[in-house]
């Protein structure tokens, strides 16, 4: 294996492209494990760490745009990003442990692929884009269309994604994400449900974006529960529509860690008390 | 294959080491410089065993290429004491007895200090739940929170 540490992109899309199989690695906490593992034995390793912008936080158009190599630690201490994002970087917050959280990056959770992933379905009901660099110049796409199934993304050979960028929050609007799993850290979800919304001067619900992780291959965004909430007060009625538009929207499998009955189930009662938190934000009442 | 140069700077001193592109700047530490009080547990960062700091933030070093330091401020558990001087929370590790196999002491103990120079006053939760990372299979962790608490107490008086 080769080791390379380009300083711009074009150097890192060019070594990229140029050698079949190279991996890219930015906080390497899913990398390393796979190549300790000869889950993948690489001719090429290539650190983007190096490159301009891939550690910074910048504000852009009214949002945020977040390096690829930003690791979870410094999203959770970036104050502005906490203020307009929280359920983002609480999503990402999550992942693994407080060591993990030094090296681990948005980024490179959405590349893993892993239906299970926590930040991502964050990050989708935020309406996040990726920024994928490549042979062919720059794009822009959906968090939401990267991942096409466990492991598999929509990056072409030579491409990696250079930031994500967060759309500007908005008055009255707050999102969250919760999680189920069986212990009370370092686990990996069984459930994942985030909620974006915003509301109008009268506290009904103008705009919304849900999205489920871990119950399907990949990130499901529930435009069902977005429509049952449109114009509504977060009322009982407003939040059975929620729930039911969720656990219907999930097509999770059984295994040890949760059957089918169980994951949509709890799909609903994510949604539920992740759109309370989010509407609290939306108010100014919470963090 | 030739072997990358990579010049670092650990414990506050400027150095210069070979590696290979695989290895992990845990397998740096131990094989290369000799500097076995980092441990290697499970080797896919769920333990904390090899935690070191890098750059002041705290990371698995086995979840870490060695070619990755260059230019980086690394600090081991080789770095905690001041020549015979234990660090606080060494001494409290020893005097409420903390540990008893040991293999985990050191990941800890980097641990626990990075916790401290972030938040000198944290709660019992804060500490538990920055040490999730951090696995003992020992003392069922008690001891361990107590230690690192009554630390941060002593150094909170001391300062």
């Amino acid at each position: 294996m080769r080791f390379e540490a380009p300083r711009d992109v074009e150097e890192a899309v060019k070594v990229l492209a140029g050698q079949q199989g190279a991996h890219v690695l930015a906080g390497g906490t899913d990398l390393l494990v796979k190549l300790r593992s000869e889950m993948i034995e690489p001719e090429l390793v290539i650190d983007i760490k190096r490159i301009a912008g891939m550690r910074d936080i910048t504000a852009e158009e009214g949002g945020w745009r977040i390096g690829a190599a930003v690791c979870g630690a410094e999203l959770g201490e970036h104050e502005g990003l906490r203020a307009d994002w929280p359920g983002v970087v609480e999503a990402a917050g999550l992942i693994g442990s407080t060591q993990v959280q030094g090296r681990a990056t948005l980024a490179g959770n959405l590349c893993n692929a892993s239906p299970a992933a926590d930040s991502v379905p964050a990050m989708v009901a935020a309406g996040a884009v990726a920024r994928i660099v490549g042979p062919q110049g720059t794009r822009d796409l959906p968090v939401l269309d990267v991942p096409q199934g466990p492991g598999r993304t929509a990056l072409e050979r030579g491409e990696f994604i250079a930031s994500i960028w967060l759309p500007p929050r908005g008055e009255r609007a707050g999102d969250a994400y919760l999680r189920f799993i069986p212990r009370t850290e370092m686990d990996i979800a069984v459930v994942g449900c985030a909620v974006s919304l915003s509301l109008d001067e009268a506290g009904r619900v103008s705009g919304a974006r849900v999205a489920l992780g871990a119950v399907g291959p990949k990130v499901i965004l529930v435009e069902a529960a977005a429509e049952a909430l449109k114009h509504r007060a977060l009322d009982a009625g407003a939040l059975d529509d929620l729930a039911a538009a969720c656990s219907k929207a999930a097509t999770p499998i059984d295994d040890k860690r949760g059957t089918v009955a169980f994951r949509k189930h709890v799909a609903g009662v994510l949604a539920r008390r992740a759109a309370g938190i989010a509407e609290a934000r939306a108010k100014g009442e919470t963090a | 294959m030739s072997r990358i140069h990579v010049t670092t700077t650990i414990n506050g001193d400027a150095t210069e080491f070979l590696c290979d592109a695989e290895a992990t700047l845990l397998d740096v530490l131990r094989d290369e410089l000799g500097l076995t009080g980092t441990k290697e547990g499970c080797g896919t960062g769920d333990c904390g065993a090899c935690s070191v700091t890098v750059d002041g933030r705290l990371v698995c070093s086995c979840l870490m290429l060695g070619a990755e330091a260059e230019g980086r401020e690394i600090t081991t558990i080789e770095g905690m004491a001041d020549g015979e001087r234990l660090h606080p929370l060494q001494k409290k590790f020893i005097e409420m007895a903390a540990l008893q196999c040991g293999i985990c002491t050191p990941g800890i103990l980097v641990a626990a200090k990075s916790l401290l120079e972030r938040n000198p006053d944290p709660s019992e939760e804060e500490v538990r739940y920055w040490l999730a990372g951090n696995l003992c299979r020992c003392t069922g962790y008690d001891k361990i929170i107590r230690a690192v608490m009554e630390t941060a107490a002593d150094m909170r008086r001391a300062s």
